[in-house]
């Protein structure tokens, strides 16, 4: 294994891709799965950052404090992120499109200010039980939590995408991803096919949840300190990103998607500065201009038509997020 | 500790600002349909023009108001030309003028930053202290201590909302608005021209948002490239919770979050201020999505 | 087998539905006709799921469905299509067969995963299916194309063709003659009989077209401003004043 990891990076460095950078691309990878789940099952959510947070702050806490390896932080972290999901999901996963947007949003504001608040917070419930003044000091709130293990390698990386990826080829050949794909285009009809709408979206959103979490464990583990603002709102369309420029008609889209992103400023050495600028233009012109993402032969197509200002009539029928 | 009073002052101030910043939302939602998220960008451009108006222009702040309005105005039209229109031409699911808003909101936000380090080296920069008499009035009678700065942005956004009020139920350009609000189809039939309608309505809204802006600017004198976001989903929750296809629950909306942001910080200090907010958000969306003043069955799936 | 007791529903001040009772018999072709507005999408979509009413009582086979969600009306053997064709209009028609049997398929995500044989095996079965569905309709060539792609007629036969897929014993068609002409109508009149011959199964047929409705129908219900004004055989109902004057007042002139 070790092998192939140093020729792929052999492969990789004249581009300017070095093994962290390759680490942090397949992190992205990995929320950038969480997030198709959502949205092949036509749900526009953008609590993943949220839930990317809950997985990095439990799985430190069971790394630093228990002192638990880096595969039981992992399992720790996908519970707490799942468990979490479930009674998020079944009050907000009944609202419409954009209000499920907001509301995805909120969430995630809400779980890093709690992030941020949590010592506080524990401290006045504390104080209030014990009856005099305790002090709980364990996030740390704005100043992150430092010195975390760097317990991550590529290996485990790898192996985890390469898991992943076998199981959502699996799941759209299962009952279950006809489900969602019928939910994502005609909700109401769905059900009418007998489908349980309620649990098939909750089951999603719980696996994306687990996916984001996942992916927060090893990056807090890659990159040794998390603060809540690395998990707010830019985090979140950062994941929106991946999808959007990847396409979201198949699972592997938002993989290169993301880790064209990641890439792109390194490779790109110039672009660092003006990385901000890089990522909002992206967003604006593949949702104009090529609405289904890189991985997207009709998309391209079509682009690729409206080019050359042919008369043709466009009778493919169109996929992604357009 | 200030008094119940002069809290009240505070938020109705602040409410101002807030609800200045929520209508420029509501009004693109509720008549075009369309949650522009650049919105919150925009809000800072207005600071921005302000800042640039008066500090690198010199000119006075009587000029530098209307100036900085009218460049957001015209941000906003470029936001739709740029960023809606296309969408709309080739029948777009709402969800990717989402998506493309906030690509704009990212792009406005990291240009203006580069602004900034070309000005000023910093992604701060402030407005003089002196730009308005800020000796404030002090009322011994009812121990209140009102601010003039405070006291004229609440005269200004009210003259505001009360021009847009009218401008909506007498005129004919805002007839023409509440048709294109009420059946985009059934309006362009009568032949009413809706893309002008669009250009309208991105206008003023960006012409309300950058005064809210402006305000924000004069009131806290600290200008940077980021409080956009402060206000973004501030003014979010203003809208949803006063019901996001109506104007008057913006205004409403606007000063209920910021009431309950002043009487937060009372009781619990600045840092829970936020996290009410958003909490606020989450909750209403889960119990009463509709807001106090919208619709019940547009929200479910 | 499908009945409704006093079946009513407003929508803020308006009552789209007043007290309807109204019965379908196991094996029986059930006609509901009405002028635009008189409630009949709105009662289909109460049958259905979509909606629930304010009062009243809907059993089907002595099972209440009136706050039933509508996947589980499905799996209890009710179908519908829709009056504005509503196909999964990314998949091919026989992709929209197999999602329609959905509640009739068992495997799961992890039986998917380890490729177990009960699995594979439903997956083929559903594939047949799905394709012997398709042949009955005359639909084998389109098996392939994607849905949305398909002329309006083809469409329409697959939208039938896929809520019988779903297994149903009591099948729910809301317009199913809309767009069509005098030809297409006839037969698409002769295949809803074999259906009830073939299947054994009971249909509710929303209708303006009263050609159709005399063709296939065992007896009628007309509804008008939310309330059952008349039932019977088509021809009392043909012959009956009130119904006659409901649809006097609009430009419909198809009652004869």
């Amino acid at each position: 294994m070790d092998v192939l990891i140093d020729l792929l990076l052999q492969v990789l460095r004249p581009i300017g891709i070095t093994e962290p950078v390759l680490q942090f691309m397949l992190v992205n990878a990995i929320l950038g799965v969480s997030i198709y789940l959502t949205l092949h099952a036509g749900l526009f959510s953008l609590a993943n950052a949220g839930f990317m947070a809950i997985g990095a702050y439990i799985g430190v806490i069971l790394t630093q404090q228990a002192g638990l390896p880096l595969w039981a932080a992992l399992v720790g972290g996908m519970i707490a992120a799942g468990l979490i999901a479930l009674p998020i999901g079944l009050p907000t996963l009944r609202l419409r499109d954009i209000y499920l947007a907001i509301a995805t949003i909120g969430f995630g504001e809400v779980v890093r200010v709690l992030i941020l608040n949590f010592d506080d917070i524990a401290s006045s419930l504390l104080t209030a039980i014990e009856g005099e003044r305790v002090r709980f000091q364990l996030i740390e709130g704005a100043r992150g939590i430092k010195n975390i293990p760097k317990l991550t390698e590529t290996w485990h990386l790898i192996v985890f995408l390469v898991i992943i990826a076998f199981l959502l080829m699996r799941l759209h050949r299962s009952r279950f991803g006809r489900a969602m794909a019928a939910i994502r285009q005609d909700e109401t009809v769905a059900a009418n096919m007998g489908i349980n709408v309620v649990y098939v979206k909750n089951v999603v959103f719980i696996l994306s949840a687990m996916l984001a979490g996942a992916a927060g464990v090893f990056n807090g583990h890659l990159t040794r300190i998390i603060t809540p603002a690395a998990f707010g709102f830019d985090k979140a369309v950062d994941i929106l990103a991946f999808a959007v420029l990847g396409g979201t008609s198949t699972w592997v889209g938002p993989i290169i998607g993301a880790m064209v992103l990641t890439a792109m400023p390194e490779v790109l050495r110039f672009l660092k500065e003006y990385r901000g600028v890089f990522n909002g233009l992206v967003l604006l012109i593949v949702i104009v201009y090529l609405p289904g993402g890189l991985i997207n032969p009709a998309g391209w197509a079509r682009a690729w038509r409206r080019l050359n200002r042919s008369q043709s009539v466009d009778t493919s029928p169109s996929t992604g997020t357009g | 500790m200030d008094t119940l009073l002069q809290q009240i002052i505070n938020a109705i101030s602040l409410g101002a600002i807030y609800s200045l910043f929520a209508l420029g939302y509501a009004m693109v939602f509720s008549i075009l349909g369309v949650l522009n998220l650049a919105h919150s960008a925009v809000f800072m451009l207005g600071a921005f023009f302000g800042l640039i108006a008066i500090d690198r222009l010199g000119m006075p702040l009587w000029l530098a108001f209307p100036i900085a309005m009218l460049g957001a105005g015209i941000a906003s039209v470029v936001l739709e030309l740029l960023a809606f229109r296309p969408l709309r031409r080739r029948n777009a699911a709402r969800i990717s003028q989402l998506i493309s808003s906030i690509g704009a909101a990212i792009l406005l936000v990291n240009i203006t930053q580069l602004l900034f380090m070309q000005f000023y080296n910093s992604t701060e920069a402030y407005l003089p202290r002196n730009l308005i008499p800020s000796e404030p009035i002090v009322i011994e009678a009812l121990a209140l201590r009102v601010s003039p700065v405070r006291m004229l942005i609440v005269l200004i956004a009210l003259v505001l909302m009360m021009a847009l009020h009218y401008l909506v139920t007498q005129t004919r350009t805002g007839q023409h608005m509440r048709a294109v609000a009420f059946d985009q189809r059934i309006a362009a039939l009568l032949g009413i021209n809706v893309n002008h309608i669009f250009i309208i309505t991105f206008f003023l809204a960006g012409v309300l948002g950058g005064a809210a802006g402006m305000f924000y600017g004069v009131v806290f004198l600290n200008v940077t490239p980021f409080i956009g976001e402060n206000v973004a989903l501030i003014g979010l929750t203003a809208i949803v919770l006063g019901g996001m296809g109506s104007i008057q629950g913006a205004v409403l909306g606007g000063f209920l979050v910021a009431s309950l942001q002043i009487f937060s910080i009372v009781i619990g200090g600045g840092s829970f201020r936020n996290a009410v907010v958003f909490l606020l958000l989450f909750v209403i969306l889960l119990v009463r999505p509709q807001g106090l003043l919208g619709q019940p069955e547009s929200t479910r799936a | 087998m499908l009945e409704l007791h006093d079946v009513s529903r407003s929508f803020g001040g308006l009552k789209a539905l007043s007290s309807v009772t109204l019965c379908v018999p196991p094996r029986r072709i059930v006609g509901l006709i009405g002028p635009n507005g008189a409630g009949k999408t709105t009662l289909i979509n109460i049958i259905s799921g979509l909606d629930h009413p304010d009062s009243g009582t809907i059993t089907f086979e002595g099972v209440p469905l009136q706050n039933a969600a509508p996947h589980r009306i499905t799996r209890l053997g009710i179908a519908r299509t829709y009056q504005n064709i509503r196909l999964f209009d990314e998949m091919t028609a026989l992709q929209n067969l197999i999602i329609a049997q959905h509640s009739r398929s068992r495997a799961t995500l992890l039986d998917a995963v380890i490729f177990a044989p009960r699995y594979r095996q439903e997956e083929r079965n559903l594939r047949q299916q799905a394709l012997t569905l398709l042949e009955r309709f005359g639909l084998e060539g389109a098996a392939h194309i994607a849905a949305g792609n398909l002329p309006y007629g083809d469409q329409r036969r697959l939208e039938i063709a896929r809520a019988l897929a779903t297994g149903p014993r009591l099948l729910l068609l809301d317009e199913p003659t809309a767009g069509m002409n005098p030809a297409e109508t006839r037969t698409l009149g002769e295949h809803i009989l074999k259906l009830r011959e073939d299947d054994g199964i009971a249909i509710l047929v929303i209708e303006h077209d009263m050609a159709l409705i005399h063709q296939v129908c065992d007896e009628i219900y007309v509804l008008n401003f939310g309330e059952i004004i008349a039932n019977g055989t088509p021809d009392e109902i043909k012959a009956n004043p009130a119904v006659i004057e409901a649809y006097l007042g609009s430009d419909h002139d198809d009652i004869a």
